[in-house]
């Protein structure tokens, strides 16, 4: 069953007087609780893709349905409001808040909800559970490793149980082991929670965790190269 | 939005020294704000409680101060048959004629000289103002070349001690007695028989003639009497609008004087709050961006932006008033231009001056805080998300 459609899209920016295309007429369907990798060499739009996806940029055409909402037809206050209920965010840098605990950075996306502040606290207590920080509710990013900011990270993505979790490069900054363990407990909000995972990586250990992989190359779609087929598989 | 709020004064903190700065700033400015308009609250307050609403002034028409009026011997006698003048304790009318010229004395402290105020009183003045209390001494006895002085002057004026002698217009006076009139213009007074004054000063008129209403509300019809009596050419005011009369053009000048200056102050403070907080959105470029791509709508950024610089403000504000209220045990003493007479009076900090100087301070941080609040507000997400 299909979560994300995309039809037709493009995307180009402007740069002085120059329009540099990064999308061409991207046909893409993803399926629910599906675990897929973008993979392309830097420059290749795939960031740009998730964006889009996720609801922070705006197509220059086409059409991005999720969840059979047409999101590029919503204003900017109501695709933030979108944002809010159906999508996790987990970035390369974690983007955790350093003036917030762990807890807080938590809480946070429930702010945007209506729950009590009790339920807030409960729900981002399991949260932390989940990705093992219980321990570590009050600590500030500044406090924790590089992974345990990332799981704190993946926390915040789930808190508010959204339909879709984007990832774009979320072992990027990463040592090998700690990668490993987001990289599991991505794999587990997919099979476990049946979460739907987009993530953009240049690893192909990571993108070996994934269900499927799609190659962008210069804004299209491609075939994955040989070389990286090996690497992955 | 506890966790917001947390957020905006958790990165005050975050960066002290950039905080304490800009605040500092704020500060001087709410600092230099407050202690220009408590000086000219502590002359109005000063000059106002100088006076009662039951006593009423009568001068020469026209004449803004007792300096400049003259009231003659027959019309001082009109004014005291007026039947609303109140009766005093011996059921004589409470009323006085009373001189005031001004003389020279050298301060204690500075070696320079001012104008004093010297006032001829009768036995009916200490009655008339209740505030001024005997506190050492005794009142000068009538007839004599004695005086009593305000306690501002024993403590300001060389040779104002008691039991010392004072030259005035040509002779020697001895002060018997200091009173202690609290915080009014009296305090900045010498006392001595009116008789005597009119001899040793040559003057053939009082300045004023002062009384007691028998009932507050009888001052229209008194004062309308007198007005159309073709015989005076005097004016009635109520004591307390005479004394607030006498400190209006000074309070007014302080108070222009520190709009005007803290305007062009505020000026800097607020540049500087700005340019703090100009540099905290781009420090922070790449936590708006996350809050944005969260879901928080472009209003809950520009909102915790603004928290942040109107804190800032707040503790600008209170820390400058803070500062401010310290020079409430600090007395001045300066010349009001309308009497040309010294006079002493206390920084007063009231509510008002509190709330003003707080709302000047807040809306420097609003000011301050705008534009950056605007700025991070409408930053696009995706480019700010770049910035991490």
């Amino acid at each position: 069953m299909t979560l994300v459609e995309i039809r037709n899209v493009s995307k180009s920016y402007i740069k002085g007087d120059q329009t540099i295309p990064v999308l061409q007429n991207i046909n893409l369907s993803i399926g629910r609780k599906e675990f897929i990798a973008l993979m392309g060499p830097s420059g290749s739009g795939k960031s740009t893709l998730l964006n889009l996806i996720a609801g922070l940029d705006s197509a220059d055409s086409g059409v991005i349905s999720v969840d059979g909402m047409d999101i590029s037809s919503l204003s900017q206050r109501d695709l933030a409001r979108w944002r809010s209920l159906h999508v996790g965010f987990i970035f390369q840098f974690y983007n955790l808040i350093p003036v917030l605990t762990a807890f807080e950075n938590v809480e946070l996306p429930l702010l945007l909800t209506g729950l009590t502040k009790r339920q807030r606290r409960e729900h981002a207590l399991t949260a932390l559970q989940l990705v093992k920080l219980e321990d570590r509710l009050d600590h500030y990013p500044g406090q924790l490793s590089g992974g345990q900011q990332q799981r704190v990270a993946i926390a915040r993505a789930v808190v508010s149980d959204p339909t879709l979790l984007v990832a774009d490069e979320p072992t990027g900054d990463l040592d090998r082991v700690s990668a490993e363990d987001v990289l599991q407990l991505m794999e587990r909000l997919s099979a476990d929670l049946g979460k739907t995972v987009i993530m953009v990586t240049h690893d192909p250990r990571a993108a070996r965790k994934a269900h499927r992989m799609q190659f962008l190359d210069k804004g299209v779609l491609a075939d994955a190269p040989e070389d990286t087929l090996s690497e992955c598989f | 939005m506890g966790l917001i709020l947390a957020y905006s004064l958790r990165n005050l903190l975050t960066r002290k020294m950039t905080t304490v700065l800009t605040a500092a700033g704020m500060a001087l400015v709410v600092f230099a704000f407050a202690s220009i308009i408590m000086l000219a609250e502590g002359l109005e307050r000063t000059l106002v409680d100088t006076g009662s609403d039951d006593n009423v002034v009568v001068l020469r028409r026209g004449s803004g101060s007792e300096v400049q009026s003259g009231v003659g011997r027959d019309q001082a006698a009109i004014v005291e048959t007026q039947p609303e003048i109140a009766l005093g304790p011996d059921g004589k009318k409470l009323v006085a004629r009373e001189l005031v010229v001004l003389v020279t004395m050298t301060r204690r402290a500075s070696e320079t000289s001012a104008n004093v105020v010297v006032r001829g009183v009768s036995e009916n003045s200490y009655l008339l103002r209740p505030q001024v209390q005997l506190a050492e001494g005794r009142i000068p006895s009538p007839g004599v070349n004695e005086v009593v002085v305000g306690q501002s002057i024993a403590q300001r004026f060389k040779g104002a001690e008691l039991g010392n002698e004072l030259f005035i217009g040509g002779r020697n006076w001895r002060v018997v007695g200091i009173f202690d009139a609290g915080n009014t213009g009296f305090s900045s007074e010498i006392w001595g028989d009116v008789d005597q004054f009119m001899q040793t000063f040559r003057r053939p008129a009082y300045s004023s003639v002062i009384f007691r209403l028998s009932r507050t509300d009888l001052y229209a019809s008194v004062r309308n009497r007198m007005d159309s009596d073709p015989r005076l050419t005097l004016e009635a005011k109520r004591e307390t609008q005479y004394y607030r009369d006498q400190s209006r053009a000074l309070s007014t000048f302080l108070r222009v004087l520190g709009v005007t200056l803290t305007l062009v102050f505020s000026f800097g403070a607020i540049v500087g709050a700005m340019i703090t907080m100009h540099s905290a959105v781009a420090n922070r470029t790449g936590e708006i961006g996350t809050l944005r791509a969260l879901g928080f709508q472009r209003r809950t950024i520009l909102l915790a932006f603004l928290v942040e610089s109107l804190a800032l403000g707040f503790i600008g504000g209170a820390v400058g008033l803070a500062g401010a209220s310290f020079l409430q045990f600090f007395t001045v003493s300066t010349t009001n231009f309308q009497t040309f007479s010294e006079l002493a009076f206390s920084f007063t900090l009231t509510f008002d001056i509190v709330y003003k100087a707080m709302s000047f301070s807040l809306i420097m941080g609003f000011l301050g805080g705008l534009l950056p609040a605007l700025r991070a507000a409408r930053m696009n997400i995706v480019e700010a998300l770049r910035e991490v």
